[in-house]
């Protein structure tokens, strides 16, 4: 998994096999971490579950949650001196947080975040995406809810909307963290 | 900057072509998205497939994802699944064979044998 947008394609398939019709997800720069946040409203874990999604070794089958992606999401934070942290309950859904000290020299780069969420949306339209950037600098936000009530009638995964969107994603990424990132110019 | 009356364009554009389309009988493309998955390069494979449809204008596939297929060695994995059930599984992807695999089996018809899970092993 070599930058944050690879982890948050698998982390976000943690919440479509666990059901979910919201997914938000949050990107921030603040105090001198870069935040990376995933919520949903899937069918949750119970405390014995979740207490073992962070070890690789022990990998309950029936249950996709557990395996490699949390774990390297953990270590990968943890790399830079930063944490992890993931919130769970039964039938209300998940919240996992990565936080990484965004000087370190071990943070990897933010990758394509925009070509993950297009793949995300475009092979589960149904699911409603709650997309937030922020820095210092701008906050952008994206609901593709609001999109599709928009669309009224056009699916989200109509090609020239999905490059719309992925556009748009695009330029919030820009606004929000050229410059503040070192890998996206400003 | 994409303003909201260049999607309103968009809308009003596909509005029309939706009629004309006939939605029955479509051919499935389906990525293996899991942690094997992703960190093999599914993704850019995934997003080859959609941007080489879209080039070419083919309207009767969906491309769709899932989690892990069972073969994490020969990831990236894709299925296309013809509408008659024909299942063609292709293995250790890459952008390239993905969009060689839109033009001979999704456009032409003529699955490309030597990419398939059936040559690789």
């Amino acid at each position: 998994m070599k930058d944050i947008s690879l982890h948050l394609m698998d982390i976000a398939q943690n919440s479509i096999t666990a059901g979910a019709t919201k997914i938000s997800i949050l990107i921030a720069c603040e105090d001198g971490f870069l935040v990376f946040r995933l919520s949903d409203n899937g069918c949750g874990m119970d405390k014995e579950i979740l207490e073992k999604v962070t070890d690789p070794f022990i990998t309950t089958r029936t249950t996709r949650e557990a395996g490699m992606g949390i774990p390297l999401l953990k270590l990968s934070a943890e790399m830079t001196g930063g944490s992890f942290e993931i919130e769970s309950r039964k039938g209300e859904g998940t919240t996992t947080e990565a936080r990484f000290v965004t000087d370190s020299i071990d943070r990897i780069p933010l990758g394509d975040i925009d070509e993950t969420l297009k793949a995300l949306i475009l092979s589960n339209p149904e699911i409603d995406y709650e997309i937030r950037f922020k820095s210092d600098k701008a906050v952008f936000e994206m609901d593709t809810g609001s999109i599709k009530e928009y669309l009224n009638g056009v699916s989200i995964s109509n090609f020239e909307v999905i490059d719309w969107i992925e556009q748009k994603i695009r330029e919030g990424m820009k606004d929000v963290f050229g410059g503040v990132l070192n890998e996206i110019s400003g | 900057m994409k303003s909201l009356a260049e999607l309103e364009a968009i809308r009003e554009r596909a509005l029309k072509e939706i009629n004309l389309r006939d939605n029955t009988g479509k051919t499935r493309v389906v990525v293996g998205m899991a942690t094997c998955g992703i960190a093999a390069g599914a993704r850019p494979v995934m997003n080859a497939f959609v941007e080489e449809l879209n080039k070419r204008n083919v309207q009767n596939v969906n491309v769709t994802m899932t989690g892990c297929i069972g073969a994490c060695r020969l990831e990236p994995i894709a299925d296309v699944i013809t509408p008659d059930g024909v299942k063609t599984t292709y293995v250790k992807l890459d952008p390239e064979k993905a969009r060689k695999i839109v033009v001979e089996h999704l456009i032409n018809g003529r699955p490309v044998k030597e990419y398939t899970i059936g040559e690789a092993e």
